[in-house]
């Protein structure tokens, strides 16, 4: 284990992460088949509207709670909605949610962290503060504090979870923007008269890109599961577009009617986040060892 | 310690005023007016003005703010317009329900999640570490709310083991209402716990004053949950607290799923009626608990750690 440690240090840093990444790859047959159950699901997202049976919204009171048929896979809601294609059109919300939202939580968190380490003083200690006090609420409980006040919809959902994400990544930038400020090259780049937004773009964010991508992956499961408790809490994407959160709650006010929305669509959900958690953990691995657990 | 104590109480006031000033800022930067999102459409004119009035929202910012914190200090957080009660009477109703089961599943939780990280670790790589791997890839994956609502379509639905909904009343019909949501968390709880536990003892394992206490001669068990186990129960308390206020924030859509009358179905409630003074009671008495939570974890190192105590 030393040896190869070793020598990957020897290489260039690029090249060598995507064979490590090839070897991690064969060596966790897991996280295989996690990427190929994200493939999959990424591919229903694609194409739902030439996979979905039926229209996800069309309504039919003469075929209320059906039980699954080879007619209707998964059954048909208290509205007469075909089940399955509501959950194949919810894939859209959860997948794009998930890549949205802690993407641009990395820009602001990131662009707050860099900030705060690097020109410290008064904003440093105002951001840490806030950035303090932030991180020590879960973040369902702040996603829900500031959906409370902002209300649904699709770019709320987005604006929420970023939101609730942001003071981690600005942490985490923080503390590495200060590491990496007190490198040669950045004192050598400073000697030499380089300016400062140029110092921070090309010398400090690259050093610090590694762990922002790590907590990048680890936070889209959280963003998935984030967003179907909110859908779920009525605070996420609203009725009557589907998303597998709200799905389980028409389902839950039914369960005398039909349990097999409920179950379907938590079934989803747990499935492409445990995916995402076995990803997120061996990216973690390959890109950031010293962190992993 | 009493001196750490008052220190640590006066530190979170600072805390506790930033948070009611970001509560009252996230309360006013509500889209549009207030009154109109809380009234609707159809509101009259007087309707208007008098929720105005009532809420006080006429007034200048700052006067609204000083009415605010003073309203808070006295505990006095306006009525609810759909229960038409004083807030306070509400939360002070649910209150008891979400804490109680904060407890119950934290309690589980640990009494689950300590021993599978105990077995994981002491066969480590064999079968039961590989059982309390999946254990808690599983329990970080599944969401809560729908570990809530298998449950409740197993056991109350099916099998009418349990009830389908509320909170109970006396303490045994409490209990026996708190079970299969206090489960529901606790699982998720012990995957946490089960997991952190594993890989602190592990850590453990390699110290020097592990291997003496195995050289002269103690029991496996003793070396375990006397040396082990004692000196890896202070990264296990920051897992305690993080899962603690998960489980808080877990407990909003567990009460939902269960219909329990918490503090998290009155908030949900609330936000889906307008209740404008009920949603700002609930987000405070959430935003409270997690400064409550934190100082409590804080309290629970200088237990865990005699070292703590001397700088304390």
């Amino acid at each position: 284990m030393t040896l190869a440690a070793d020598h990957t240090e020897l290489i260039a840093p690029e090249p060598s992460r995507l064979v490590i990444l090839r070897q991690v790859l064969l060596d966790r047959p897991s996280t295989m088949a996690a990427v190929a159950l994200i493939g999959v699901f990424v591919l229903i997202a694609t194409f739902a509207p030439l996979l979905a049976p039926y229209d996800p919204l069309a309504q039919s009171y003469i075929k209320i709670n059906r039980v699954p048929s080879a007619e209707h896979w998964l059954g048909t809601d208290q509205f007469g909605r075909d089940v399955l294609s509501r959950m194949i059109f919810g894939s859209r919300n959860s997948l794009i949610i998930g890549v949205l939202a802690p993407l641009l939580a990395a820009i602001i968190g990131t662009t707050l962290g860099v900030v705060a380490g690097f020109f410290g003083g008064v904003v440093d200690r105002i951001i840490s503060r806030l950035v303090d006090l932030l991180i020590s609420f879960p973040e369902l409980l702040l996603a829900i504090i500031i959906a409370a006040a902002l209300g649904g919809g699709f770019w709320n959902i987005v604006i929420v979870l970023a939101a609730a994400f942001v003071p981690n990544f600005a942490r985490v930038a923080r503390a590495q923007t200060m590491a990496v400020r007190a490198e040669p090259f950045v004192e050598a780049a400073v000697a030499s008269g380089v300016t400062t937004w140029r110092i921070i773009l090309r010398h400090i964010v690259p050093n610090i890109a590694a762990p922002i991508v790590v907590l990048m992956t680890l936070w889209t499961a959280s963003a998935i599961r984030l967003e179907a408790s909110l859908s779920f809490l009525g605070l996420g994407t609203q009725a009557p577009q589907p998303s597998w959160g709200n799905i389980i709650r028409d389902g839950l006010n039914n369960l005398f009617g039909s349990p097999w929305p409920v179950i379907g669509a938590g079934l989803a959900i747990t499935s492409v986040v445990l995916a995402f958690n076995l990803l997120g953990d061996t990216i973690r691995d390959v890109l950031d060892p010293e962190t992993s657990s | 310690m009493g001196q750490f104590l008052i220190r640590r109480l006066f530190d979170a006031v600072p805390t506790v005023l930033l948070v009611l000033t970001l509560v009252f800022v996230a309360m006013r930067i509500l889209p549009g007016d207030p009154a109109l999102a809380a009234l609707g459409d159809n509101a009259l004119p007087e309707q208007l003005a008098a929720f105005r009035e009532q809420f006080g929202l006429n007034k200048p910012l700052w006067r609204q703010y000083v009415d605010f914190l003073a309203g808070v200090l006295t505990f006095d957080l306006g009525r609810s317009l759909l229960h038409n009660q004083p807030v306070v009477s509400l939360l002070a109703h649910a209150l008891p329900f979400t804490v109680e089961l904060t407890i119950v599943a934290t309690f589980i939780g640990v009494a689950i999640g300590v021993p599978l990280g105990v077995l994981a670790a002491t066969h480590r790589n064999r079968l039961p570490d590989s059982g309390v791997r999946l254990f808690s890839l599983v329990g970080y994956a599944v969401p809560d709310f729908y570990l809530g609502a298998l449950l409740l379509i197993v056991f109350s639905l099916n099998l009418g083991l349990f009830p389908i909904s509320g909170g109970g009343v006396g303490f045994w019909d409490r209990m026996y209402h708190i079970m299969l949501p206090a489960i529901t968390l606790a699982f998720l709880k012990a995957a946490f716990i089960g997991k952190l536990t594993r890989t602190s003892l592990l850590e453990v394992f390699g110290k020097d004053y592990v291997r003496t206490a195995r050289a002269k001669g103690a029991r496996e068990g003793r070396v375990i949950y006397r040396h082990a186990l004692r000196n890896a129960l202070l990264p296990l308390t920051t897992g305690l607290g993080i899962s603690l206020l998960a489980t808080l924030s877990g407990s909003v859509a567990v009460e939902l799923v269960f219909n329990r009358p918490g503090v998290g179905t009155l908030l949900i409630g609330a936000i889906s009626e307008r209740d404008y003074a009920v949603i700002q009671g609930g987000i405070i008495v959430f935003a409270l608990l997690v400064v409550f939570v934190n100082l409590l974890i804080d309290l629970l190192y200088i237990a865990v750690d005699p070292r703590l105590r001397v700088q304390a």
